[in-house]
């Protein structure tokens, strides 16, 4: 563990990051390349942790119906990804694999091909929107690409600028990075409280006090709770996903498909299911039915593969779907950041955020369209 | 005795597991009129102890123990009564209460049991070495089933390594069948026989006393024994060349050998229990996992009991009384007239006989905690290769448990599913942060705990729900 | 590295271990019908081609895993011979369709 930087003017760190997962590492990570001293605070081992539980998709087409500015700004992290893994291969050492051969969001049925289809174009047909390049292909066409296809596979969307990368090893990258960098991290310092001061932000951790000059909240669930403490609003709620692994295969699926993608190790990994759940974590055979099904339905020699694995996670859902990007207006010092594409997103999350809450204003950028005030909700004293 | 094609979908008691409680368990439950059907994994009933005893290719009481013998008994008794045994069974999880997944011929299904009795036993302690992923290198255990289910016996250049009541039976054994073996490396602490002779005078009043002393006085006198060793290494290229130890004394020593076996002690395979939301402890005197379990073996998770060494490792007579205690739990649950108080009351007798001792051996083969810990390369994870070094080097990033570790790492991902490397990596965690085991954790576990095809589960029943949770076009 | 024990007596049958056929007894798991023949080394690992062998013989370390009748990723030690089965070592990582 690295030593507290420097003590700024009484305070201990100069940021704290509310959060070790993909979007408080990536911020923590970024603020430190600036030079800035920064304790990232985390749960538990067992803590609900999204960031075990993605798909690790870097998923441009189906982004931003009913917000535009959710497209560009996914665009933007898209683009920005190949520096983002760059800089974390030349400061860590460790390869993240990302990889963008263009993205399938295959269907079953020639319905589902049709309402892919609409989606896509309501979705362009939307004002200021970011055209991104796509194409509708029927079965033939998708076979071209991918001559394993089963004959119940209807069509896809394509889409060039999808991919996907090793999400693991990336949070493992962060975390290695951070480190180097003099960051500070804490596990097993859940925050229960934070109390805005005059020029500092004192948290109350389960073991133990921080104090900071500014704070980041990138707690994924735990946001919610915490955001009101400092003027902030930030309503998300838990979505189940569920995912399963296979064995380990040799490489044979080049593109990434939306619900099955073979991982740079060869594991097949498959998904995608959304539930409201609550607060439980736990898998239930139904739905793994559905998802082999489809999986088999899409790749027939798929069915052979023994999965090795299979988990649920709880997911981060903001009300509307749509990031929440906001600074308090009562505590300028304080900040939120959260989402539901950690790792679509990490690429801004670490070159985009921290330059511009470093410079302690989070605006432009075409931020404003994520600021709480679209829920039109005042928040909290 | 019913063929297996015909698997129903419910049952009054399902037992997982042919071992000693497994069979104890199932036959009395069905003795006792309920409808009972015992899943077992292997092709033959014995689990790992009675490998093979109804069908072992050795002509009896000619290389093996009277006590395996024993066990046929046992097995013929449980397969008398009305129970419907299943072999090739792999009950890969619990899932809503009383659900059971298994899987059967290729093809998987879900059934249900008003009670669930778990005997999934034990298995080998892990033990890396530098070199134990070697071709040559295995466990006793195995050696012990390749000798009772196909009658193989080493050639060639023979070196047994580790501590522990089974190192010391399959020595004797091996030597009763003509086996010439080159040593057997004992790494019991000289330091462990003061701890234990607290316990001598009960060990001395138990049934393991005369068994024990007659196997291991016999193998010590036909074999080369080095006592006290600290330091082990199978060293070689594709296959193992040479064990490489080291004594307390200091002295290095090297061994040319064509194959390695290795054991320090048996542990509760936890897998399907705490995948099921069984809750477990950790044990300090057996240096596991233990699932938290009231006197007849009953779990936190309604209407599901363990039996047998998978509550604790206590032997094959006190995993049979376990495994009666379980089944009385469940008769009376289903049958509330039935009592037997009576066999309740000679079960624990007998248990007691048995537990009386354990103490002894438990602190006498308590493994030694630098075989337990690896460092540098010695690989922890064997499925995914990670090494003692990469778990450390996580732990410095203040890595808070063996969850994130495995995120970190892959290290707990593979087909086996932290079963060889989960005590190695908490134990680990736990010296590295300067904590309890118990602080740490474990591996989260959850079903399928063993592989199944993607097949397979494609053929479980869905619901619509499930199908607009998935395909929401 | 194993030998039968002169008085283990049962019938033998013929199974083919990559391509070659080979003696094996009934009631053999395929991992141990392949080291009483002297092929200890069943796979190399998808991760880094290290060569091993069956180690724990009871369907725990996943060791063991070799193709049978064409399905790969099989444990060895829990499929018990039957005559003219077809076991092949395995290289690395399974391929799709395998």
């Amino acid at each position: 563990m690295t030593s507290a930087a420097p003590v700024h003017a009484g305070r201990e760190f100069e940021l704290a990051v509310v959060g070790g997962g993909l979007v408080g590492m990536a911020i923590a990570w970024g603020l430190a390349r600036l030079g800035r001293s920064v304790v990232v605070l985390d749960e538990g081992d067992l803590a609900f942790r999204a960031s075990r539980g993605n798909f690790a998709l870097v998923w441009v087409q189906s982004k931003g119906a009913g917000l535009s500015d959710y497209a560009l700004w996914t665009m933007q992290s898209s683009r920005l990804w190949p520096q983002l893994a760059e800089a974390i291969e030349d400061e860590t050492g460790i390869d993240v694999c990302f990889r963008k051969p263009g993205g399938l969001h295959l269907v079953l049925s020639d319905r589902e091909l049709e309402n892919r289809a609409n989606a896509l174009k309501r979705l362009h047909n939307q004002p200021g929107m970011q055209h991104f390049p796509y194409e509708i292909l029927d079965h033939a066409e998708v076979a071209k690409l991918l001559p394993q296809i089963g004959a119940d596979v209807a069509g896809a969307s394509f889409c060039p600028e999808d991919g996907h990368v090793n999400a693991l090893r990336l949070l493992h990258a962060l975390h290695v990075g951070f480190q180097r960098l003099g960051g500070t991290y804490r596990a097993n310092h859940a925050v229960t409280r934070i109390e805005p001061g005059r020029d500092e932000f004192r948290l109350h951790t389960a073991k133990g006090e921080i104090t900071a000059a500014r704070v980041v909240l990138a707690a994924g669930l735990g946001t919610a709770r915490l955001a009101p403490m400092l003027a902030l609003h930030a309503p998300v709620r838990p979505q189940r996903g569920q995912i399963m692994v296979t064995e380990k295969v040799a490489p044979f699926l080049p593109y990434v498909v939306h619900t099955v993608r073979q991982t740079d190790e060869g594991g097949v990994m498959i998904s995608d299911s959304v539930e409201e759940a609550g607060c439980d974590a736990s898998v239930g055979s139904e739905i793994l039915a559905v998802m082999a099904d489809r999986a088999v339905r899409m790749f027939p020699l798929l069915g052979r593969l023994n999965v090795v694995r299979c988990w649920a996670a709880l997911r981060v859902m903001p009300q509307d779907g749509f990031p929440i990007y906001d600074q308090s207006e009562r505590y300028p010092g304080a900040f939120v950041a959260t989402c539901h594409s950690g790792v679509t997103l990490a690429a801004n999350h670490a070159l985009v955020l921290p330059p511009l809450i470093d410079t302690g204003a989070l605006s432009g950028e075409n931020l404003d369209a994520f600021r709480a005030r679209r829920f039109n909700v005042s928040p909290a004293h | 005795m019913n063929p297996s094609g015909d698997l129903r979908a419910r049952y009054d008691v399902a037992v997982v597991g042919a071992g000693p409680a497994g069979l104890a368990a199932a036959g009395l439950c069905a003795r006792a009129g309920l409808t009972t059907v015992l899943l077992d994994e292997q092709a033959a009933p014995g689990g790992q102890i009675y490998r093979a005893v109804a069908a072992s290719p050795l002509p009896m009481n000619s290389v093996l123990d009277r006590d395996y013998w024993q066990g046929a008994a046992l097995v013929r008794e449980a397969l008398a009564s009305e129970l419907h045994h299943v072999p090739g069974a792999n009950v890969w999880g619990l899932l809503r209460e009383g659900e059971i997944a298994v899987s059967l011929a290729g093809g998987s299904r879900l059934m249900q049991a008003t009670r669930i009795i778990l005997a999934t036993g034990a298995m080998e302690r892990p033990f890396p070495i530098p070199g134990w992923t070697l071709p040559g290198v295995m466990t006793a255990g195995g050696a012990q089933i390749l000798l009772k289910s196909s009658g193989l016996i080493p050639q060639g250049r023979t070196v047994l390594a580790g501590c522990g009541p089974l190192l010391w039976l399959l020595a004797w054994q091996y030597l009763n069948a003509g086996v010439r073996l080159d040593a057997v490396l004992d790494t019991t602490p000289r330091a462990n026989w003061e701890g234990a002779l607290r316990h001598v005078v009960s060990f001395a009043f138990s049934p393991y006393l005369m068994k024990g002393l007659r196997l291991m006085l016999a193998a010590r006198r036909k074999v080369r024994v080095v006592a006290d060793v600290v330091g082990l290494e199978a060293q070689g290229g594709k296959h193992v060349e040479e064990v490489v130890y080291r004594t307390s004394r200091g002295d290095q020593q090297r061994l040319p050998v064509d194959l390695l076996i290795l054991h320090q002690g048996v542990v509760p395979n936890i897998n399907l229990a705490a995948a099921a939301g069984v809750t477990h402890r950790w044990s300090d005197a057996q240096l596991c996992f233990l699932p938290v379990l009231d006197v007849f073996g009953s779990s936190n998770v309604p209407g599901l009991s363990i039996a047998g060494d998978g509550a604790g490792i206590a032997g094959a007579e006190a995993a049979q009384m376990r495994g009666r205690l379980a089944a009385i739990a469940a008769i009376r649950a289903i049958k509330p007239q039935l009592s037997f108080a009576a066999e309740e009351k000679a079960a624990r007798a007998t248990l007691r006989r048995f537990e009386r001792g354990r103490a002894f051996l438990d602190l006498l083969f308590r493994p030694p905690p630098q075989f337990r810990l690896p460092r540098g390369e010695t690989l922890v994870c064997r499925c995914e290769e990670v090494s003692a070094n990469q778990v450390l080097d996580a732990v410095a990033l203040d890595c808070p448990g063996p969850n994130q570790m495995k995120a970190f790492l892959r290290c707990g991902m593979g087909p086996c599913q932290g079963r060889l490397c989960g005590l190695t990596v908490t134990e680990l965690m736990a010296q590295a942060r300067g904590v309890s085991p118990e602080e740490i954790g474990y591996y989260r576990l959850r079903p399928p705990v063993k592989p199944i095809t993607l097949a397979e589960l494609a053929g479980l029943p869905t619901t619509e729900a499930a199908v607009k949770a998935v395909a929401r076009e | 590295m194993f030998r039968r024990h002169t008085e283990a007596r049962r019938p033998a049958l013929t199974i083919l271990i990559d391509g070659v056929a080979t003696e094996a007894r009934e009631g053999d798991s395929v991992a141990a019908a392949m080291l009483a023949a002297g092929h200890v080394i069943v796979r190399k690992t998808p991760v880094s081609g290290a060569p091993r062998a069956p180690f724990c013989l009871m369907g725990v370390c996943f060791d063991c895993l070799v193709t049978v009748d064409g399905v790969g990723n099989r444990q060895g030690c829990m499929l018990v011979v039957r005559e003219g089965m077809r076991i092949d070592t395995q290289q690395g990582k399974r391929e799709y369709g395998a």
